[in-house]
């Protein structure tokens, strides 16, 4: 049996940033249409699936596909507001690798 | 969204057209001097720069003090105003000093008067002020003219009085004033990062669907090419489209690098709202005219019914004391977060017998760094690190509470054992006195929007001529 991948195994690019100072966003590239059509189909990338890794609500994330450049977009309003005390990560830079973890298959 | 690449079609400008230089993402953030000369070779009626951003967070706004460093936005400005001044096109610095302050205006227009004066330069300065008063801001809440943006609540007054600065973000209006005005350089506070391309473009009567567009797409500087290290970008607006390339020679804008940049530091990728509208590039459609070229068609604009001004707020959230301290040992760091949970807690007991300090009346936090510091809970990786270091954090009403919560952690951080064992173990601090005054810690305290019934009413314009020839 192969080992699982995840998605940032499939992805050709996995990142995460600030979206202004309450929102994080996070982009998916992918390098083909079948890796993209893999990630993109129904049962990976949902918005209850988000919200339980990033222990926020469901009804808060958004989720873009762009299929024409390959990628997908996810958005949820930051749960601690950047550069407030609890905020581990002022630019929201390093928030992507939970997700860059998920299994994409 | 349509992203192709092989369409060759040819470029086509309107009498009516603009070619705008965008050297960088920020002002201070260096560019070669060769791609501005390149830029106006190419034709450029305008430079545009943004030399600011919420983006580093609360504390910029917060002080009025800038990210940048003097040495490094002088540098671009020289560049930029010899440049424009030598071709005659207008030079336009939006987000002065980081956070758009009145003091980040005056930094930067310091700066220009010292290089006129050195260059011995001629022209007419506007600088437009857009810090607004909390009185105003308050009788404007007073009014029901301030609402919250998602995910905000509602804001009181006693939120706005917090703020150390509020200002509110202009759109292209005030610019275009200015230009019109007869301005040569322009200097504005706060702006949406598009407002400087905008106000060269809308007046001209160009389309504002493919002008918003062309303006976000240019507001990273080169961060739309292959190559984002290499410089900016020359982007002509007209009245079909707007095609971009880069200014080095090395580099080159792709139907993709191009389309990709309306993702970045965006919430949704295809809806963008300016003061006067929103843009919709869910129709644009991104063509190579050659492999460095890119053509994009097809982006819309719909125009708001309420003209709104989005506000930013800082304020003086407490003051921090912090300390760093090194763990190695291996029986300590395979029950790190347990070593944390206990510290916490003595600290807290001791707090509250030495200072009679109650949790609500002081914060502390313990990041373990090479273990979870970065991702808490949320971490997939859960193995036993090899090093961690601890960074300390007391946050209270003053600087002397912050340090005295500090000194009683201090002990602690450097001796407390997991269990009672038979020696006690030192931890390695990294500084002596390990504990570092960190001052006022700030926080951005408005998300909100003013409906305003003139696009120019919340900002203020001063224009005089510069003159050290």
């Amino acid at each position: 049996m192969r080992e699982a991948r995840t998605l940032g195994d499939v992805a050709d690019l996995v990142r995460s940033k600030n979206a202004g100072p309450f929102w994080v966003t996070f982009d998916i590239f992918f390098a083909t249409d079948a890796d993209y059509e893999r990630v993109a189909a129904p049962g990976i990338l949902e918005r209850g699936n988000i919200a339980d890794l990033y222990r926020v609500p469901p009804d808060d994330v958004r989720i873009f596909h762009l299929p024409s450049l390959r990628a997908i977009k996810i958005s949820f309003p930051r749960p601690v507001t950047q550069g407030s005390f609890t905020d581990r990560d002022i630019h929201a830079g390093q928030q992507y690798i939970p997700l860059s973890q998920l299994p994409a298959q | 969204m349509n992203v192709a690449t092989a369409d060759r079609r040819p470029m086509s400008r309107g009498a009516t057209g603009i070619s705008v230089i965008f050297p960088t993402g920020m002002l201070g953030g260096g560019f070669p001097a060769e791609t501005i000369e390149r830029g106006i070779e190419l034709g450029a009626d305008a430079i545009a720069v943004d030399g600011g951003s919420t983006d580093s967070g609360p504390y910029y706004l917060g002080t009025g003090t800038p990210k940048t460093t003097e040495a490094a936005v002088e540098h671009d400005l020289n560049v930029l105003l010899t440049a424009a001044r030598e071709a005659d096109i207008p030079l336009i610095v939006t987000s002065c000093g980081t956070a758009g302050t009145n003091a980040g205006v005056d930094w930067v227009a310091g700066m220009v008067d010292a290089i006129a004066r050195e260059e011995h330069l001629r022209f007419t300065l506007s600088t437009i002020f857009s810090e607004q008063h909390v009185d105003a801001i308050t009788a404007a809440l007073a009014a029901g003219a301030v609402k919250p943006l998602p995910p905000a609540g509602p804001v009181d007054a006693q939120v706005l009085r917090s703020c150390e600065h509020i200002v509110g973000l202009m759109g292209f209006e005030p610019i275009a004033d200015a230009l019109a005005g007869a301005a040569d350089v322009v200097l504005a506070g706060r702006a949406t990062d598009t407002a400087s391309v905008a106000a060269l473009a809308l007046p001209r009567g160009l389309p504002p669907g493919p002008t918003w567009h062309a303006a976000k797409t240019v507001e990273c500087g080169g961060l739309c090419t292959t190559n984002p290290q290499s410089g900016g970008v020359l982007v002509d607006i007209d009245d079909a489209g707007f095609t971009v390339r880069p200014l080095d020679p090395n580099s080159a804008c792709t139907p993709t690098s191009v389309a990709a940049h309306m993702l970045y530091e965006n919430a949704d990728p295809f809806r963008m709202r300016e003061p006067s509208g929103t843009l919709d590039t869910s129709q644009a459609e991104y063509r190579a005219v050659d492999d460095k070229t890119v053509r994009v068609e097809g982006s819309r604009f719909e125009p708001a019914a309420q003209h709104t001004i989005k506000l930013e707020g800082s304020a003086i959230a407490g003051y921090e004391t912090i300390a760093l301290v090194g763990i190695r040992d291996p029986n300590i760091l395979a029950q790190i977060d347990t070593w944390i949970e206990i510290l916490d807690e003595i600290l807290d007991d001791r707090v509250r017998a030495l200072l009679g300090l109650d949790r609500a009346e002081y914060e502390t936090q313990l990041s373990p760094y090479g273990h979870n510091a970065v991702l808490g809970g949320l971490d997939p990786d859960t193995a036993t690190p090899r090093e961690v270091g601890v960074l300390f954090r007391a946050r209270a009403r003053d600087q002397g509470t912050a340090t005295a919560i500090a000194k009683i952690a201090n002990p602690l951080l450097l001796h407390l054992p997991l269990r009672l064992e038979t020696h006690l173990p030192s931890f390695a601090f990294a500084t002596s006195p390990p504990e570092i005054e960190r001052g006022a810690a700030y926080e951005f305290v408005l998300n909100h929007t003013i409906d305003v019934a003139s696009p120019v009413e919340l900002f203020r314009t001063e224009t005089i001529k510069v003159s050290h020839a």
